[in-house]
């Protein structure tokens, strides 16, 4: 259990902040960072870990917002059972989309290209489909009662968010001491070599995509409880399916903090960007584009590899008798 | 239930659409072929290319097809440029790294764009937009068969170059075989960005022949390189005649169903043909270089 002692103690700062401020700005800011870290998590599972780049985790994220919202407004069903079924559905469109794309051997661009068109094919549909309100969207109604999962202050938001990025933290963890895990980061590494062992690549590559689509979804679902609207361009946009590849890939891919950490850092650059520059649609965009160039060039391991590696010169550098030549 | 007065004309004007779609896809798998990279900056690159034959129209009346011209010297730079100092260098030859690289730009460029011009839509009026000419029972509209006409000589033009130069013939080489090509004198460095701008200026003119009967906005490039992407996929990732042939092949195709099924389906119909084509185009195509 040592090695959840590190997440406990993340969640337990981040659980603190409404008892220390009860600024709405604030909780708003740290809601929709946490949000973007889970979506970001899911990513991560599948891209850090896997190295399976996906382009269109919109799609996993747009199908848990409609799945919670039509659920409750067409079908009466209760919020916190339309959450659960969101995350199924999820993670249902994950394995479809994981199982065509994989047993058709694609990867790489390839990879990246098919989900970007699935992303941008239930975006299409969605603008269209009576079920989903088409170009109008989906209004969830307003009922402040905890059994609807809506809730007067936002500080309740805020702790069942954190309690989900709690959750994909500790199913990383997890992941990552488990046989499912190192199989993941061998066939990352080398695909072949991974398959020459024995390792079911196809099967191992497939369920990382259910699990990373089913938090992705987790965080759809969220978003339309938290904002109770949905409409095409936000849950299958393509804000969404880069949003959860930036914050991995700014805070480390491959690691359990990496997307926390990444998404933090991009939200605060969002909001400065707003502060300094006003609100021009767009504009936020430019910064992350240029932040996701600037990092691959030159911190290809996120901030979490910079961090690594200050430490390991500073380790070195005490580890030095004064005088000595090093380098 | 269609007679050949509905069916030659709709079929003329799936080919001279699919022409236009062609030389797009003749870009981004000129880039494939050579790079082994799928470009995802392309449809932003078109985009741009679009905004700039509007304003060269708008502020300067220069005619698109003349200001194909110099924007095509212009793409060509901007393109040797962005392979030579961003996608090159930022990429440290990483396949994954390179998407990256891509996606960054075509997400810097569309929204600056947005930022820039907003989301407004914007068209140019030619006199001679709405000109015809009459072929047998066909009535074809003057921009298209223009457009129809400079793909043909560009990709001619393209043609004698790989076939017949020096820079062409280092293309095909690297293309074949880098170490090789690198071994024997070729800087492939130089050689990759070239193809990255000679890919883009495929994209400037393409640009050029839309403005004129297509309207531009910040996202307008997308939708044009989703079907490039099928053609290039279809015709076999870094073909040129397959790009080509498969191009006309898709404009017919598009039209023809928009014949049959309306244009509101047309959207999702090459979406989930992209789709199909990806997954079920047999295996070899989809083989990653070593």
């Amino acid at each position: 259990m040592r090695a959840l002692a590190p997440i406990a103690v993340v969640v337990a700062l981040l659980a603190a902040v409404p008892l220390v401020t009860a600024s709405n700005l604030v909780l708003n800011f740290l809601v929709v960072a946490l949000l973007t870290a889970l979506v970001g998590q899911g990513w991560n599972l599948l891209g850090g870990y896997g190295g399976q780049y996906s382009f269109g985790h919109a799609a996993f994220f747009g199908t848990g917002a409609y799945a919670t919202a039509i659920l409750q407004v067409r079908y009466g069903v209760n919020a916190w059972l339309g959450f659960a079924v969101g995350i199924a559905a999820g993670a249902a469109v994950g394995a479809i989309i994981g199982a065509l794309s994989f047993r058709s051997g694609l990867k790489g661009s390839y990879f990246a290209l098919v989900t970007l068109a699935f992303a941008e094919v239930l975006r299409i549909i969605a603008s269209v489909a009576p079920i989903t309100g088409a170009g109008v969207g989906t209004l969830i109604k307003l009922d402040l009662r905890p059994e609807a999962l809506q809730f007067q202050s936002r500080v309740p938001f805020y702790w069942i968010i954190l309690g989900l990025v709690a959750v994909s933290l500790v199913i990383m963890r997890m992941i990552e001491d488990s046989r499912f895990g190192a199989y993941l980061l061998a066939l990352r590494e080398n695909e072949d070599a991974a398959k020459a062992l024995g390792v079911n690549t196809t099967l191992i590559k497939l369920g990382a995509m259910t699990v990373s689509a089913a938090i992705a979804a987790a965080g759809g679902c969220f978003y339309a409880q938290y904002f109770l609207f949905v409409d095409a361009g936000i849950a299958y946009g393509s804000w969404i399916s880069i949003a959860a590849l930036l914050a991995p890939i700014v805070g480390g891919a491959g690691t359990v903090f990496g997307p926390l950490l990444g998404a933090l850092v991009v939200k605060t650059l969002g909001e400065a960007t707003k502060l300094v520059a006003g609100d021009a649609p767009g504009l936020d965009l430019v910064i992350y584009g240029c932040v996701l160039i600037l990092i691959v060039a030159f911190a290809p391991s996120g901030i979490a590899g910079l961090l690594r590696g200050a430490f390991q010169r500073f380790a070195a550098v005490k580890s030095l008798r004064p005088g000595q030549p090093h380098g | 239930m269609l007679s050949p007065a509905i069916l030659v004309p709709a079929v003329f004007n799936g080919l001279m659409t699919g022409a236009v779609y062609a030389l797009i896809a003749l870009g981004l798998t000129l880039i494939y072929g050579v790079l082994h990279i799928i470009n995802f900056a392309h449809g932003a690159l078109l985009t741009a290319a679009m905004f700039a034959a509007f304003f060269a129209y708008k502020l300067l009346g220069l005619d698109p097809y003349l200001a194909a011209v110099p924007l095509t010297v212009l793409f060509f730079g901007l393109g040797y440029a962005l392979q030579r100092f961003v996608i090159g260098l930022a990429g440290h030859g990483d396949d994954r790294n390179i998407l990256l690289i891509t996606l960054g730009l075509a997400i810097v460029i569309e929204n600056a764009l947005l930022v820039a011009f907003r989301a407004d839509t914007r068209t140019i009026n030619l006199p001679y937009a709405f000109d015809v000419i009459e072929i047998g029972t066909a009535f074809l509209a003057v921009p298209r068969v223009i457009a129809f006409a400079v793909v043909i000589l560009v990709a001619l033009a393209l043609w004698l170059f790989m076939r017949w130069t020096d820079t062409g013939k280092a293309i095909r080489a690297v293309a074949k075989e880098k170490l090789g090509a690198e071994l024997s004198g070729i800087d492939v460095g130089h050689i990759y960005a070239v193809t990255f701008g000679l890919g883009t200026a495929c994209v400037a003119v393409a640009a050029c022949l839309l403005i004129p009967t297509y309207y531009v906005n910040p996202t307008a490039g997308n939708a044009f390189v989703l079907i490039a992407f099928t053609i290039v996929v279809l015709g076999g990732m870094g073909s040129v005649v397959g790009a080509l042939v498969s191009g006309l092949f898709v404009g017919v195709v598009e039209s023809l169903s928009g014949l049959y099924l309306g244009e509101s389906l047309g959207q999702i119909g090459i979406f989930v043909m992209f789709i199909l084509v990806l997954l079920f185009r047999p295996s070899g195509l989809f083989g990653e270089r070593a």
